[in-house]
């Protein structure tokens, strides 16, 4: 057709699929997301997409997926090819269409001053009908090289790069310190987020593409990091960026403070039914108080509100974000705007601007049981950065659990040591323009060479370490650039 | 063959843009002729005086006293050579020649070696007389270059009969010629022979028209007698020594031009080997080259009609063969006419281009006009027996009572005297002795059609099951291809329309791999000739054609046709497979492999295997050569179609075999219109693509096209033929036949040498790629389409051509520069502006245009400090906004830009459309008043309210195209504007119906100049090979400015093809226009403006170096408003307001006039940091200084091979570069004047005023500047009705009354030339037939073509019929007429033409409004009605009583015989008035009736008694 639906977003509004009730799903821990959609609902939502000349929707999506032409095959009811033109740019589209905060959208040129296509629902809608309708099979390379490559650490850019260099035809065999694959798509979202099968489904696809995953197998423990780089052609390090960011503040070593991660992890092998190594914890009838405003705090507050807890206060030290666009924050750049998280939907405190000063033992038996912080106000100052006045000492808060999600720092580089690896001031691996190590061979993937970022990105540089290796390998590649397409991604 | 004087060209070929064989010219033209033959002086009098009348339609120079040319031919003065010259004999018994020798060096050489000829072709020459010349008074430049002028006599050795001594007499000149060449003797630069001839000679040299006759003494001696004469006038882009160039040629004067030029030299020297005659038996070698490289147009028609007429055809026979009439399409013509026409074309393809073309022998007078009616050729009978036809009527004054009859020619018709018989021969009569009925016989036994040959085959896919992908992917396919093209065009009948221009790279420079065809951008017709409307006009379009093996062009047999004939150059499977297999009536066709092993060959060697088996094909008897890839696959690369096209066209015509055989393609490669366009262009005759057919079948199977198989395929073949039609009609050309292998491209960044060799001819000034490259580019496809594909990537590359893909190609608008360009104009963030120059201005990592491998030179420079420098706000000043109409963008995005560019000092353009009244005179308003085809909204008050005026030649997205405005777009506000109905569609055509050629531009130029004096007149044009002879020609034209657009501009709507294929960049076009300026001494005269694609003060700065004064910005501008690219503007669904008329939608509109000025600040400040980097403080020390450019190294694949330096050429000369002199515009000289000095009671104070005056077809534009007058002291609304009354007597001068604002009535006595009522404003028009005529004033032409053209409101009465035209594009005028020439009242949007006689054909096309009333007494009126928009409708009481007063008024005011006859038998007339009413209209009509509102016109008012000549007046 010469015009794909120019005036469809005048006819429908924007409605995407949405979440269930938050009175109804905060005490399980089965998705947040509706459950059901229908094709028709989505065959509209398409239709909002004009095709525009110049889709900034790509432009902000990481790894360029070809939004306008899957929008439209959803509108004409071509499911099937959508997946196909889907999966061009995005290996799992269900990890992106469920839990990626969709910069795309932001993008979107209808979020100029209007409500933005529901890319990410569609997207979502796509990969739900693939795999439903059996679309998604094993789809083992033709023809297979003699290179052997190693991929360390099975979240979304060891997997996107383990079935791309497979798809080229050399031998992938993926190592994962955990007893399952998925790095954080596994242990790190909670299931409430992002059900689990759905990560056991796309390993099966690998598995039969002829992936090789070794699991509980950690580098420097029960594999020695020798071999990495002696029984391989090649090898992608994609373990991550862990390391979590500790608030080194007084109180901090008495009980019931934890790392976000360790909290969430527990819960999610509970859910599994898997033994859950060191003390539990648990929020249930605490007051807890969780650090940090990220989706990473949003998870903890949710599966705190899940455990039973009294109350769940959710911390940030930044001042929330304004509900509008300020002005120097135009499209299409990422709006700085403050967006109620699905678990501020179940019902939390949200705190900004307040500063944790100690973590107090009121009682004296070990375990926190308040929070001391100052309420500050952030005053712009001249050239330099904004800097805090208190405005309100002295705070106390209730807090029998602590969980600090203020962010990670760095890679767990250490096991990599001994080959020599050079690392960033950051402490991420150091790379060249080929993704490759300071390591010849050794290439560097997702978190471990960017830092902490989106799943959306960890796939982008999955794709794109594939694309660098196999050329290293081969001398040429078909493999697709992600993030380094021609063009490039609008968000850096 | 023709020796041209080319010293003065040749030491300049290799320097700059410009390909000197591509001069303009277009003219005034003449004929006399007494038909009785009693002949005398006085004739020759008589056509210099009419050469004098002409003397606008000529042109000069840089200088006023040198004229672009201009010259008489007679018959031969027998008496007065007889006196002068011993030893002639008679009259028949010496042939005359005329001849330009060098002056001031030794002509002896020259003299021996026309002896020499003479004595070996068996002549003497019996005399050499020196021509007298009175140079005095000629320009410096036709000085420098003048010649003597001699004249020798040869008689024949033996004793031979006339016609004999014709024959030796041609023969013999043609052989002076080669030998001159050939030899190159002293003084053989200048020397060129007039005329050679038994009966005829030629004067003319570069003189103005009146210097003709003082120049050449003999002219003024009485004993010069003659009965024909033939004189013409030149307006030609370029007057460099061309003296030679002047008409007449030695046969005939033309006045127009031949579009299908390079073809039709191609495929006369691919005939050239198979020529044979008894009439010249051996010497048909002396002849050959027939016509040679270089020369002008109209000299090569003259070499060709001379060679048909001396081989033995009949001149009409000849005439007919080469402009045949627009038969194909007419069913009303007879069969043996049809049988004759087409039984020719299948000897020679039509010359296609406006031409009105005289030719004699000396004689007889053959004049033709071409199909389309594009020129203007008035004629009328003296009672004495005088034929005078010329340009314009009135240019030889005669009393009319001595005029028995007054006519024009019409469209495709041919005129002829009969000089035996003294009279002129009737179009049928001639026609009786053209056809044959042998013509249809042989046709009916020998030619072939696909429907008679046997074995169909069905349509049967090869590759669908095979991954059609693959070979997709080899044939360099992208998803943009497949989904963006071939799918809507098999899903919708139609290629696609796209929006806002071109913002990738070109090929050469891209990054990614791109196949041959999208290095040849298509060329298109502006100002020297109109692009055409193939949709409304279709009636003179054509893709049949014929091929196989042609025969001698100077013979007929019947074996001549015995070829096949197709309907479409698209064919099926189904009749690929008859003609590879055709053995019928002795057509045979040989297939030949264009796919080879690149293991074992080159692309280069496999071309020259393909031409050797074309070759050894055709000598075996073989007549279609079948050009065949089908054999690609993994071990077979397909040679590019293109290449394989090319190089066996050009192959065949070098070994004289081309016309042997008729070459078909059938490829997988070609799938867009463009493809085949430029096949077609290169010589294929007809193409299957067969690749385009099954990815068809592919989507059809797959359901992604919801239409049936056969329909689908067929749909795709019509959008294919249909977009060939249009990329043809861009250039005016009609008829495949003429488009085949005529080369309407040019080619950028291909290398010299690989052109030269496969696509010889082409226009190729960049240098580029050459078959290596080419070749890696073509395996990397072949490559890529059969490895092993990787599970998961898609099939095909997005390609990203059209919308930007994160995988495609790259585009200078972009999410990263729309969002930092809205951020720095919106924020007034001079940073976050100097971020997003910088993603434009650094392409070292991306190429993006060809400035991108400039750079600035500053080695030699010294900076200064910024302070230095001029102000922002004097650079600013020289900002304006490119045209956008106001009813394509939004009324808030149109004023936002207008406030914009006001608060800076630069200015805006209305665009096509008008600008609402109350926007003027405040800061939202445009200064800047377009006048584009439709001439929407163009008013007297208008026009008188402008600083500029631009005329709109061309738009960079889609040149040589007209537009269209859905009815849903024009709402209430956009409807008044453009003074039309809401919901009513609104075309624009692709030509201005006033300007077929460069004089009728000046002619324009003039017209506007008189709407409002004070304003600059600016020309519009699109950068393309050529366009600085076209540059030239418009500061010829007296323009104050001329516009070169860059082919990238943005626009509402515009086919895609048009979008990436036609036009160039205007780095070219502004450096080919400078330089050319430069070089004719024409550059002070006019300012140089740039637009198209400008986005920083980098750019402005190059622009400025390459030689453009002002610099204009369309896209950007939008952005900063909100426009984020969505390229949807012609869906009115524009999401922030920008491109839509939607209420809603205009509401989100976010833009505001002070973010445009920021940014035109921004780039004013990054051009003040470049000038101080350059140490230049005036912008105007930057102007046109190339040699502060450099060209840049780079390390790309393709660009690497570029040569730039003749972008950078710059003329040795000391005109000014920049515009520091006025145009003379003659307007003092104005009779306006005269009566704005007479009117001042009425202007100032109503009072009712009356002028008498008598006028000639000299005074031009009358009743204009009075009308601005009014318009600037009364606005709109102008004077009540009939204030001012002007009473003329005699002939009216080209637009006579144009934007006659109301209160003016104009009253002429006699008759009027072209574009009477142009743009009528309010007032009443009124041309009577003087009583004394000897003529019925009904059954004579009384006004030219094109009368009301735009005309807005008012009255307009004509006694008598008009040419063609009429009435177009009016929008409220009310009009009589008694009957009208082809395309009456096209395009019209409303008012009323009562239509009282006879109509052409085309009636009614494109009109989308208004009413009109033909009496339509034969009752065939329906068969000439374009009912594409319009019905006929029966008469209601209110069409009796409007037709009543109208015909009332008629009679009241122009005394018409007619309109008393109708009167008198009202009852019976009234009923044989058929209504002509546009569907778009009578739907709003009975709308707006139903809701009690009727918008229709209402008649006019009564005639006062005052106000109209009576019989007395005389």
């Amino acid at each position: 057709m010469t015009e794909r639906h120019p005036g469809g977003y005048r006819q429908h509004r924007r409605r995407p699929i949405g979440k269930r009730d938050p009175d109804e799903r905060k005490d399980d821990y089965d998705e947040v997301w509706a459950e059901k959609w229908d094709d028709e609902h989505l065959a509209e939502q398409g239709e909002r997409c004009m095709d525009c000349g110049t889709p900034t929707c790509m432009g902000g999506c990481p790894i360029g997926n070809i939004i306008p032409d899957w929008n439209d095959l959803v509108h004409r009811d071509d499911w099937k090819r959508a997946l196909e033109r889907l999966h061009a740019t995005n290996n799992f589209p269900e990890f992106t269409g469920y839990n990626c905060p969709a910069p795309c959208e932001n993008s979107c040129v209808l979020a100029y001053n209007d409500d933005p296509v529901t890319i990410k629902s569609i997207e979502r809608a796509i990969a739900d009908r693939g795999w439903e309708e059996g679309w998604i099979q094993p789809e083992p390379p033709e023809q297979r090289t003699d290179y052997e490559v190693a991929i360390v650490g099975s979240g979304p850019a060891g997997l996107s790069a383990a079935q791309q260099l497979n798809r080229a035809g050399h031998h992938v065999t993926v190592f994962e310190r955990a007893d399952e694959i998925g790095g954080l798509m596994r242990y790190g979202i909670p299931d409430q987020k992002f059900a689990k099968d759905r990560v056991e489904r796309r390993v099966d696809q690998l598995r039969e593409e002829g992936i090789t995953f070794e699991t509980n197998a950690e580098i420097g423990e029960n594999v020695p990091v020798e071999r990495i780089e002696e029984d391989f052609d090649a090898s992608v390090i994609a373990v991550g960026s862990q390391k979590p960011i500790d608030l080194p503040l007084p109180g901090r070593d008495l009980d019931g403070i934890h790392f976000a991660m360790d909290y969430l992890t527990q819960q999610n092998r509970r859910n599994a039914r898997k033994d859950v190594p060191g003390p539990d914890i648990d929020a249930d009838g605490k007051d807890v108080v969780v650090l940090g405003g990220g989706d990473t705090g949003a998870d903890c507050v949710a599966t705190a509100h899940r455990q039973g807890a009294d109350q769940v206060v959710q911390i940030e030290l930044l001042p929330k974000p304004p509900v509008e666009r300020p002005p120097e924050n135009s499209w299409p750049d990422q709006p700085q705007t403050y967006k109620k998280t699905y678990a501020q939907e179940e019902g939390a405190i949200e705190e900004y601007c307040v500063d944790t000063n100690a973590f107090v033992d009121g009682d004296g038996d070990g375990v926190v049981d308040t929070l001391e912080a100052d309420r500050v106000i952030w005053e712009e100052g001249g050239e330099g950065p904004p800097e805090k006045k208190v405005s309100e000492a002295n705070l106390e808060i209730p807090a029998d659990l602590v969980i600090l999600a203020v962010g990670f720092e760095a890679p767990e580089s250490s096991p990599f040591e001994p080959l020599g690896i050079e690392l960033e001031d950051d402490g991420t691996l150091a790379t060249d323009e080929d993704m490759m190590t300071s390591v010849d061979g050794v290439f560097a993937a997702g978190d471990a060479d960017m830092g902490p970022s989106l799943i959306v990105w960890a796939i982008g540089s999955g794709r794109d370490v594939a694309r660098h290796v196999d050329l290293h390998l081969t001398g040429e590649t078909d493999l697709p650039p992600s993030l380094e397409t021609p063009n490039e991604p609008l968000v850096q | 063959m023709l020796h041209m004087m080319t010293e003065t060209f040749e030491s300049d070929r290799e320097r700059g843009l410009h390909d000197r064989s591509r001069q303009k010219a277009n003219c005034g033209v003449g004929v006399l002729v007494d038909l009785d033959g009693d002949g005398g002086h006085e004739l020759v009098e008589d056509g210099l005086s009419l050469l004098e009348n002409l003397d606008h339609r000529g042109a000069r120079g840089a200088e006023e006293n040198t004229g672009d040319g201009a010259g008489i031919l007679i018959q031969k003065p027998h008496d007065f050579f007889a006196d002068e010259v011993d030893g002639l004999g008679a009259f028949d018994e010496y042939g005359v020649g005329q001849v330009f020798l060098p002056r001031d060096k030794q002509p002896d050489e020259l003299q021996a070696l026309i002896e020499a000829a003479a004595a070996d072709e068996g002549f003497d020459v019996v005399a050499w007389r020196d021509v007298p010349t009175n140079n005095d008074g000629l320009g410096e430049t036709a000085l420098a270059t003048e010649p003597d002028v001699a004249q020798f006599f040869v008689k024949p050795q033996a004793d031979v009969g006339p016609e004999e001594l014709d024959t030796a007499l041609y023969v013999l000149r043609n052989v002076i010629e080669s030998r001159v060449e050939a030899q190159e003797p002293v003084g053989s630069e200048r020397f060129y022979i007039c005329s050679l001839d038994r009966r005829k000679v030629v004067y003319k040299g570069l003189l103005t028209n009146g210097q003709v006759r003082t120049y050449y003494e003999d002219l003024g001696d009485d004993r010069l007698e003659t009965s024909l004469v033939f004189v013409h006038s030149r307006f030609s882009t370029n007057t460099l020594g061309a003296w030679e160039l002047a008409h007449p040629y030695r046969n005939m004067i033309h006045n127009g031009e031949i579009n299908t030029l390079r073809g039709n030299l191609n495929w006369m020297h691919a005939r050239e080997a198979d020529l044979e005659s008894p009439v010249f038996g051996d010497d048909i070698g002396k002849l050959k080259p027939i016509t040679e490289e270089g020369q002008s147009d109209t000299a090569v028609v003259d070499n060709v009609l001379e060679l048909l007429v001396e081989g033995g055809r009949s001149l009409p026979h000849a005439l007919r063969m080469l402009v045949p009439e627009a038969w194909e399409g007419n069913d009303r013509l007879e069969d043996a006419r049809r049988e004759f026409y087409q039984y020719h074309s299948t000897i020679n393809e039509p010359w296609d281009g406006p031409a009105l073309i005289a030719y004699t022998d000396g004689y007889d007078v053959g004049a033709i006009l071409d199909r389309n009616g594009l020129r203007p050729a008035r004629y009328l009978v003296t009672e004495d027996d005088r034929l005078i036809m010329a340009s314009e009527t009135g240019a030889l004054e005669v009393d009319a009572a001595n005029v028995k009859r007054t006519d024009r020619l019409e469209p495709g018709q041919m005129f002829y005297v009969d000089g035996d018989a003294g009279r002129i021969v009737p179009d049928d009569e001639i026609f009786d002795r053209l056809t044959d009925e042998k013509y249809g016989e042989w046709l009916d036994e020998n030619r072939v059609t696909l429907d008679a040959v046997e074995e169909a085959v069905a349509e049967t896919p090869t590759y669908v099951e095979q991954d059609i992908s693959k070979y997709q992917r080899a044939f360099g396919y992208t998803l943009d291809h497949v989904e963006r093209l071939i799918e809507p065009m098999a899903d919708e009948g139609k290629d696609p329309i796209g929006a806002m221009g071109n913002d990738t790279p070109l090929s050469v420079l891209s990054s990614r791999n791109k196949t041959l065809f999208t290095y040849f951008k298509q060329l298109f017709a502006q100002v020297s000739n109109p692009p055409i409307d193939y949709i409304r006009e279709e009636t003179v379009t054509s893709l049949e054609q014929h091929l196989g093996r042609q025969h001698n062009l100077l013979g007929e047999t019947a074996e001549h046709c015995r070829q096949l004939g197709l309907d479409s150059p698209i064919l099926t499977r189904a009749q690929q497979a008859k003609i590879s297999a055709i053995e019928t009536n002795g057509i045979r066709s040989a297939t030949v492999d264009i796919t080879y092993d690149p293991e074992t060959t080159s692309l280069a060697a496999a071309v020259e295997r393909v031409r050797r088996e074309a070759v050894d094909a055709i000598e075996g008897g073989a007549e279609i050569v079948v050009l065949s890839d089908t054999a690609t696959g993994p071990d077979r690369v397909p040679i590019p179609s293109l290449l394989a096209v090319g190089g066996v066209h050009h192959h065949l015509v070098r070994e004289g075999l081309r016309t042997h055989a008729g070459i078909v393609v059938e490829s997988g490669q070609p799938n867009a219109v463009h493809h085949f366009a430029t096949l077609v262009g290169y010589g294929a005759d007809a193409i299957t693509p067969y690749l385009a057919y099954e990815t068809i079948e592919e989507q059809v199977y797959e359901g992604v096209i919801d239409v049936d198989r056969e329909d689908a395929l067929a749909q795709y073949r019509h959008a294919v033929e249909d977009g060939l039609q249009k990329v043809m009609a861009k250039m005016g050309i009609s008829t495949l036949e003429s488009y085949k292998g005529a080369q309407i491209f040019e080619a950028v960044g291909l290398a010299s040498d690989f052109v030269e060799e496969y696509f010889e001819g082409t226009e190729n000034r960049t240098e580029g790629i050459g078959v290596e490259q080419l070749e890696a580019d073509v395996l990397d496809r072949h490559e890529n389409g059969f490895e092993e594909s990787v599970a998961g990537n898609l099939d095909l590359d997005q390609g990203g051509e059209f919308y930007w893909r994160r995988d495609g190609e790259f585009h200078q608008w972009n999410p990263s520069t729309i969002g930092k360009l809205q951020h720095a104009t919106n924020h007034g963030d001079y940073e976050a502006y100097e971020e997003f120059a910088e993603m434009i201005n650094d392409q070292t990592e991306r190429l993006q245009t060809l400035r991108g491998l400039l750079e600035f030179d500053t080695e030699d420079r010294e900076s200064i400090p910024l302070e230095d420098v001029q102000p922002v706000e004097e650079i600013t000043q020289r900002f304006f906004s490119a045209s956008m109409s106001f009813g394509s963008i939004s009324p808030e995005a149109h004023e936002t830009l207008a406030e914009g560019m006001n608060r800076v000092g630069g200015f805006a353009s209305t665009g096509e459309g008008g600008e609402p009244t109350e926007r003027f005179n405040t800061v939202r308003e445009c200064a800047d008043k377009q006048v584009a085809s439709a001439r929407f909204g163009v008013t007297s008050n208008y026009l008188a309210n402008a600083d500029h005026l631009e005329i709109k030649m061309a738009q960079g997205s889609k040149p040589g195209e007209g537009g269209h405005l859905p009815g849903e777009k024009v709402n209430e506000l956009i409807a008044e504007t453009r003074s039309t109905t809401p919901g009513v569609p609104l075309i624009s055509p692709p030509p201005h119906h006033d300007i077929y050629s460069i004089e009728d531009l000046a002619q324009l130029i003039h017209d506007l100049k008189c709407s409002n004096t004070d304003a600059d007149v600016h020309v519009k044009l699109v950068s393309e090979a050529g366009v600085g002879v076209i540059a030239a020609g418009v500061s010829k034209a007296k323009a104050d400015a001329v516009l070169i657009s860059g082919h990238d501009g943005g626009t509402g709507a515009s086919p895609k093809t048009s979008i990436k294929h036609a036009g160039l960049p205007w780095e070219l076009g502004i450096s080919e226009a400078n330089q050319v300026l430069l070089e004719n001494d024409l550059r002070s005269r006019i300012r140089v403006r740039v637009d198209g694609g400008l986005k920083t003060g980098r750019d402005v700065a190059m622009a400025a170096l390459l030689g453009a004064e002002e610099y204009g910005f369309g896209t950007a501008p939008l952005i900063t408003c909100g426009c984020v690219m969505l390229r949807k503007c012609h869906a009115n669904t524009c999401s922030v307001g920008v491109a839509t008329q939607d209420e809603e939608l205009r509401e989100k509109f976010p833009g505001d006039p002070e973010f445009v000025a920021n940014y035109m600040r921004f780039i004013a400040r990054e051009v003040r940091e470049i000038m101080a980097e350059l140490g230049v403080e005036r912008m105007d020390e930057l102007i046109g200084r190339t040699d502060l450019l450099a060209q840049k190294d780079v390390d790309h694949p393709r660009a690497e091979h570029m040569d730039l330096s003749e972008l950078l050429w710059r003329p040795d000369t000391d005109e000014d570069p920049v515009k520091t002199r006025e145009q003379n515009h003659k307007l003092d000289e104005k009779v306006d004047y005269e009566f704005i000095e007479a009117a001042e009671p009425a202007i100032e104070s109503g009072e009712d005023v009356e002028i008498e005056a008598r006028v000639g077809n000299e005074a031009r534009t009358v009743g204009t500047i009075l009308s601005s007058e009014i318009s600037k002291a009364h606005g709109e609304d102008g004077l009540e009705d009939d204030t001012i009354t002007l009473d003329f007597e005699g002939t009216g001068g080209q637009s006579l009354g144009a934007f006659l604002a109301s209160g003016v009535t104009l009253t002429l006595t006699g008759d009027t030339n072209d574009y009477a009522g142009k743009g009528l404003s309010g007032g009443k028009l009124i041309v009577e037939t003087p009583a004394e005529a000897g003529y019925e004033a009904s059954e004579n032409v009384v006004t030219g073509n094109v009368a009301l053209y735009g005309a807005t409101d008012g009255e307009a009465y004509f006694n008598g019929r008009a040419g063609e035209r009429f009435a177009v594009r009016n929008s409220g005028v009310k009009t009589v007429v008694e009957g009208v020439g082809d395309h009456g009242c096209e395009y019209m949007t409303g008012g009323i033409a009562v239509i009282l006689g006879e109509t052409g054909k085309n009636f009614g096309a494109g009109m989308s409004g208004g009413e009109a009333y033909v009496l339509d007494e034969s009752g065939d009126f329906e068969e000439r009605v374009n009912t594409e928009m319009v019905h006929l409708e029966a008469l209601e009481e209110r069409d009796r009583r409007m037709i009543r007063r109208l015909v009332e008024n008629h009679a009241r005011y122009t005394d018409s015989d007619r309109a008393a006859e109708i009167l008198d038998n009202w009852d019976t007339y009234v009923e044989q008035f058929v209504k002509v009413m546009p569907d778009a209209y009578a739907a709003v009509v009975e709308q707006r009736l139903a809701e009690g509102e009727d918008i229709r016109a209402s008649p006019p008012p009564k005639p006062t008694t005052t106000t109209f000549p009576t019989e007395g007046d005389d």
